[in-house]
């Protein structure tokens, strides 16, 4: 007895080309400077990853025309985003539509099934993508709410365009609310 | 009948308990537990908060020390039951005699589970180990057949807890030394079958190839199912034949089967998978809380749609229907 795989968005060509433009060192220290706000509201993030504190992780978005490398640095995470044609080493590549990263960060989806489906591809030290995995499960995080955090007074407004996105393209751009209590 | 869920990270046992488990099953971040990898389970704080958010709830905890203690290092399995002791955790699910003794003598009020590690298969063994430890509860290994395991109730008052879904050991549970043969870590003694830190997964002209230890233990094509990390559920070739030599990468889902097992007089649902994350533990928990409230109520069991969460995609009913090869 087999199920069909879920069925993971992928972004449009269309979108993909035209995120080749961004420039990638003001998007690398924005990135940064985000991960950090995570880091400061979810240390025990940092704490579960034990001895891959230090690791580099690749986090390759297949649909994006770039790879972002994140390197939690013991809790001052530093994250660098490069063309997918300049490689750089690290100790495990994730890699899979960004639906799916975005789905797995959010707890959406589970990383196993993603993993079996063949919608994610694990390359390198399997036990450092565990640990990454299992210590952003753990962590509750929502991306939404932590820009929110950022944004002062566009926070409202930029909470209704998430959900609005999130609707028209299915992909989980924040926590999904869980269901009513048994 | 009582539902016993997975949780490797507090906020696994949180999803737990609003999907709607009467008990998670957790163990501390070291090798006193079975399922030791990285990024995984509950340091003391964690576990004195989640036991108190399960209670708050009306849910149980269950601590599981259920690795064997090293010769010399005692002391750390020891500490591990006195902490889920100050903890105010339910029961330890325990394994090793030793232990089982310096539990009763030291914890008499600390409820005892029976692990299946210490794959107590008769009622013989489970009234032995009740009367000289005072287990509680027995797991059973997922070796028996419905018909044996209610023989097993037949003769026996201690509880039966047995799995109802989640990933298959074809081995006698507690026994295994294919992962101990290709890594040097043993699950019995280590917590880990196959460690993550010496499984490779190597993308060879779109063909995957699952590696543990440095043997290649399964290939497959584009559009396959990535293969298990585990020896018991590789693929090997030899002459002109391939095949899976000890089982096939299916996972166990005996969803169908609740009817029969709560016949044969079974307490409890085990659902395995502490490795695996929240979204699986809210999925399958929901799954199979509306699977025994429909059996309490009289109302036929729902089809299941769990399939994709398995191993391998693909499910079978194990031993409970005897069906295998």
């Amino acid at each position: 007895m087999s199920q069909a795989a879920l069925c993971i968005p992928i972004l449009p060509p269309a979108i993909s080309r035209a995120v080749q433009v961004l420039p990638l060192l003001p998007l690398s220290l924005s990135l940064t400077a985000y991960s950090r706000r995570v880091a400061k509201n979810h240390p025990s993030l940092f704490r579960r990853l034990g001895d891959y504190g230090h690791a580099r992780f690749i986090l390759d978005p297949t649909d994006l025309p770039f790879v972002i490398y994140l390197e939690p640095n013991g809790g001052a995470p530093r994250v660098t985003v490069r063309r997918r044609s300049v490689t750089a080493d690290g100790e495990a590549r994730i890699a899979g539509p960004l639906a799916a990263l975005l789905g797995l960060v959010h707890g959406a989806y589970d990383g196993d099934a993603l993993f079996f489906s063949r919608d994610l591809v694990v390359e390198g030290d399997t036990a450092a993508a565990l640990a990454l995995r299992n210590a952003v499960d753990d962590a509750e995080l929502d991306l939404a709410e932590e820009i929110g955090g950022m944004s002062g007074p566009l926070a409202k407004p930029l909470h209704r365009l998430i959900g609005f996105i999130e609707g028209r393209t299915g992909v989980f751009l924040s926590r999904p609310e869980e269901v009513a209590p048994w | 009948m009582e539902i016993v869920c997975p949780a490797g990270t507090p906020a696994a046992l949180r999803a737990a308990v609003k999907a709607g488990a009467h008990t998670i099953y957790c163990g501390f971040a070291d090798e006193t537990n079975a399922r030791n990898f990285p990024g995984l389970n509950f340091d003391r704080a964690e576990m004195r908060e989640g036991v108190a958010f399960a209670h708050a709830h009306g849910a149980k905890v269950l601590v599981a020390i259920n690795t064997f203690p090293r010769a010399g290092s005692e002391h750390i399995w020891h500490s591990a039951v006195a902490d889920a002791g100050a903890a105010q955790a339910d029961a330890v699910i325990l394994a090793d005699a030793g232990l089982l003794d310096y539990a009763a003598r030291h914890h008499p009020d600390l409820r005892r589970h029976l692990s299946v590690q210490a794959a107590a298969a008769n009622a013989d063994v489970i009234n032995f180990y009740a009367k000289s430890f005072g287990i509680k509860r027995v797991v059973l290994p997922r070796v028996l057949s419905v018909a044996e395991i209610a023989e097993i109730n037949a003769e026996t008052d201690i509880e039966t807890e047995v799995f109802v879904f989640g990933g298959l050991c074809v081995m006698a549970e507690g026994r295994c030394s294919l992962s101990s043969y290709a890594t040097g870590k043993s699950p019995n003694m280590n917590g880990v079958c196959s460690p993550a830190s010496h499984v490779e997964y190597v993308d060879t002209n779109g063909k995957l190839e699952a590696r543990l230890g440095g043997y290649a233990i399964h290939r497959v094509g584009q559009g396959e199912p990535a293969p298990y990390p585990t020896l018991c559920k590789g693929c090997f070739s030899a002459g002109d034949k391939t095949g899976y030599l000890f089982e096939d990468p299916v996972s166990l889902n005996a969803e169908q089967l609740i009817p029969q097992l709560a016949k044969a007089g079974v307490t409890a649902l085990k659902i395995e998978g502490r490795q695996r994350s929240r979204s699986y533990v809210a999925q399958v928990v929901r799954n199979f809380r509306a699977a025994v409230d429909a059996l309490e109520a009289g109302r036929a069991m729902p089809q299941g749609m769990m399939a994709r969460l398995s191993e391998g995609q693909a499910e079978t009913t194990g031993a409970y229907k005897k069906t295998w090869r």
